[in-house]
């Protein structure tokens, strides 16, 4: 980048987004089952499973480069997805609490499970990347001050997740299953009632989160790291599910907070890279952690409504009363 | 269809004999997989007995891993039996490390009787006053502690890492030459090292002698003391114990506090017993917080059976250790911890219900004889 394009805002917004990127997939894809009623704490998981699968298809797959990356998004998705079907099916179908079914998805597929002993069993851990996603220049706009870069020159993922927001948000309140959908979250009997089949709605929008989350693995390993660390997504997953209570389980405020959160990440690296090493690495590798916190604590310490947007039957198993 | 149907009277033998099912359903997919990636399922479970029970050595070894896990699974099973989700037994553990580690370096020219007690208060407060902020938070704000606490072990992790490698604290060992090159914590007095206990062959570290009489002391305090009585009430029936008069934040605080000090009181063994240094890369790769979710979890949070479960985490743990390779990897670990977790959790079901299973062409058939014409009123009707 030349001219005003290279300065430390434009810098620090790039990679903001970059590293958002992840955050939006995953926040997206939990933000949906949450809607359905579902609680998944296993996004960790299920980013580790994206992440470890796309990169073991773009080591072993030959091919043109953009269908390699195609081959190795939609990999992940169906992995991730098959994780969320486990959550799915031990805490819709067999009721067990959602809670701990979630943390078991995570220690399952997470930085010492499943993730970790494909990557062993398929020795792929250190090994350089040989398809990433680049940078696109589109319509010959990236040169275009300040907003070029970050309108135009953004990758395939940044662009397929800013459609899966604007997906969202047109699903959630435009469409009949999207309606549908929230009445699910919030009163299954009710919608139950209606005809609306509460279980394969929460095992769909389930399902929809966790290939949404594999997608945001990929992003991992295929842009931001470029090779295979165990549980190299460091609490990403997480910090997802924390960005759906802030953003009111709303998608538009959710991207806004996962560029933030992209943001406190970004800056503690671009600062070290210009030779600023007055604060400690540690501060920044905690500030987004510590910023979680203080995100929730103000969410929550409204004292307006608490539970502003929470679906009320969030993390409660439907059973149909029978006479 | 397929549904599941309460059942009238659940018989006691089911409580026993679902979860052993389950174990045996988890070792049956864990082998499938196994198999499914090119390694003998038989082989690799003959191993793990061998590295974990049967090698000289190796149920010492058991106990050694499954120390920290039993302090790590108590500290969850309290909070969870609350449904307190205290996810933060790994950074209160850390905590816990760190405070005694530093009580055995400040005292150290007291004696070991003396010591050791001030190391494990010190880690016992450390991860008190760690796990208080997510409580504070809890009880008076309402903020999720699920995320908080988590949270919490990634800032918890940063701060042992800037003792150690990016800083001059009274931790790190700053005298010898290799040490201002690898960084590392300063090596703790001999008095500071916990005794061991040799029973014939048999090593008991004094961290596991505590953590039982730990269990021992929690199930007695949730089963016949008015503050158990009253956290169980709450656990099933917030309204309830709101309505009775049992102060919900000072339980939800208090029991964080415990929580918390628990999983401290394991960073301070782990220290005293075993690494007798502050080793934030040991501490953090071990993961002992969250397989401390696993142990309590199988235990189905009874303070009782996390001996148990701890044992057997414990062996897997401690084959994952010795039997790292190619025909062992260390993810295998985690996988099968997570399989273990979920059949046990998707098998609880059965202990209150009982499948039921009507094939769709049969349905009519129930419908073709004609209902006993009722002479007298039909039950349940009062006349």
């Amino acid at each position: 980048m030349t001219g005003i394009n290279a300065n430390v805002g434009i810098s620090i917004a790039m990679t903001a987004i970059l590293y958002g990127t992840p955050l939006v997939f995953a926040g997206i894809g939990e933000l949906l089952a949450e809607r359905s009623g579902v609680l998944n704490l296993g996004v960790e998981g299920m980013l580790l499973m994206g992440g470890v699968m796309a990169f073991l298809v773009s080591q072993r797959m030959t091919g043109p480069n953009g269908l390699v990356l195609l081959a190795a998004v939609l990999v992940a998705m169906v992995a991730s997805a098959a994780m969320a079907l486990i959550h799915a099916f031990v805490s819709i179908t067999l009721r067990a609490n959602q809670i701990v079914s979630g943390l078991a998805l995570t220690i399952f597929a997470g930085a010492i499970g499943l993730s970790s002993y494909i990557a062993e069993d398929n020795r792929i851990g250190g090994k350089a990347g040989k398809h990433q996603f680049s940078q696109l220049d589109l319509f010959g706009l990236k040169k275009f001050p300040v907003i070029g870069p970050i309108l135009f020159g953004q990758s395939a993922m940044v662009y397929l997740s800013w459609l899966a927001v604007i997906g969202a948000v047109l699903y959630l309140y435009r469409t009949r299953t999207g309606l549908h959908l929230r009445s699910v979250g919030e009163s299954p009997q009710a919608a139950d009632a209606m005809g609306i089949n509460v279980t394969r709605y929460r095992y769909l929008h389930t399902l929809a989160g966790g290939a949404l989350a594999g997608a945001g693995g990929a992003v991992f390993t295929l842009q931001i790291a470029t090779n295979w660390i165990d549980g190299l997504t460091a609490g990403a997953g997480w910090i997802a599910i924390a960005l759906v209570i802030f953003s009111f389980w709303r998608p538009e405020l959710l991207i806004a907070g996962a560029y933030l959160f992209g943001a406190f990440t970004s800056v503690g690296f671009d600062l070290q890279a210009r030779g600023i090493t007055s604060i400690p690495s540690e501060f920044w590798s905690a500030l987004p952690y510590v910023m979680t916190i203080v995100a929730l604590v103000l969410v929550s310490a409204g004292s307006v409504r608490r539970r502003l947007g929470t679906p009320a039957a969030l993390g409660i198993p439907y059973v149909r009363e029978e006479s | 269809m397929i549904r599941f149907v309460a059942r009238e009277n659940v018989p006691r033998w089911l409580d026993f004999v679902v979860p052993l099912a389950s174990v045996v359903l988890a070792m049956v997919v864990a082998g499938i997989m196994l198999a499914a990636t090119g390694h003998n399922p038989l082989t690799t479970y003959q191993h793990i007995v061998q590295a974990s029970l049967t090698q000289p050595g190796a149920l010492s070894q058991t106990l050694v891993s499954m120390t920290p896990l039993m302090f790590t699974g108590l500290a969850a099973a309290v909070a969870f039996r609350m449904r307190l989700w205290n996810i933060g037994g790994e950074g209160q553990l850390y905590w816990g490390a760190i405070g005694a580690a530093g009580a055995g370096l400040y005292f150290h020219s007291l004696p070991g009787w003396l010591l050791i007690p001030l190391m494990m208060a010190a880690g016992l407060l450390a991860g008190t006053l760690w796990a208080a902020i997510p409580g504070v938070l809890r009880a008076y704000l309402n903020t999720n502690e699920i995320l908080t606490t988590l949270m919490l072990n990634y800032v918890a992790a940063n701060v042992m890492y800037y003792l150690i490698f990016d800083s001059t604290s009274y931790w790190r060992d700053l005298t010898s030459p290799s040490a201002k090159v690898f960084p590392q914590g300063k090596n703790l007095p001999a008095a500071a090292s916990w005794p061991a206990f040799q029973v014939g062959s048999l090593t008991i570290p004094f961290g596991l002698i505590v953590a039982v009489g730990l269990a021992v002391l929690l199930w007695g305090m949730i089963r016949a003391t008015r503050y158990g009585f009253e956290m169980r009430v709450l656990a099933d029936s917030p309204a309830a114990g709101k309505y009775a008069g049992i102060r919900t934040r000072r339980k939800i605080l208090s029991l964080m506090a415990i929580s918390g000090g628990i999983a401290g009181l394991g960073g301070a063994s782990q220290v005293g017993d075993f690494s007798h240094v502050l080793d934030p890369r040991g501490l953090e790769q071990a993961g002992f917080g969250y397989t401390g979710i696993v142990v309590a979890a199988l235990a189905r949070y009874n303070p009782l059976a996390v001996v148990v479960t701890s044992f057997f985490i414990g062996m897997l743990v401690n084959a994952g250790f010795a039997l790292q390779g190619p025909g062992f990897p260390i993810g295998l670990t985690g996988t099968m911890e997570g399989i273990l977790l979920f059949c046990v959790l998707g098998a609880e079901i059965f202990t209150r219900h009982r499948l039921e299973i009507r094939l769709p062409h049969a349905r009519p058939k129930t419908q073709i004889p004609a209902p006993p014409v009722a002479v007298g009123p039909a039950r349940g009707e009062t006349s």
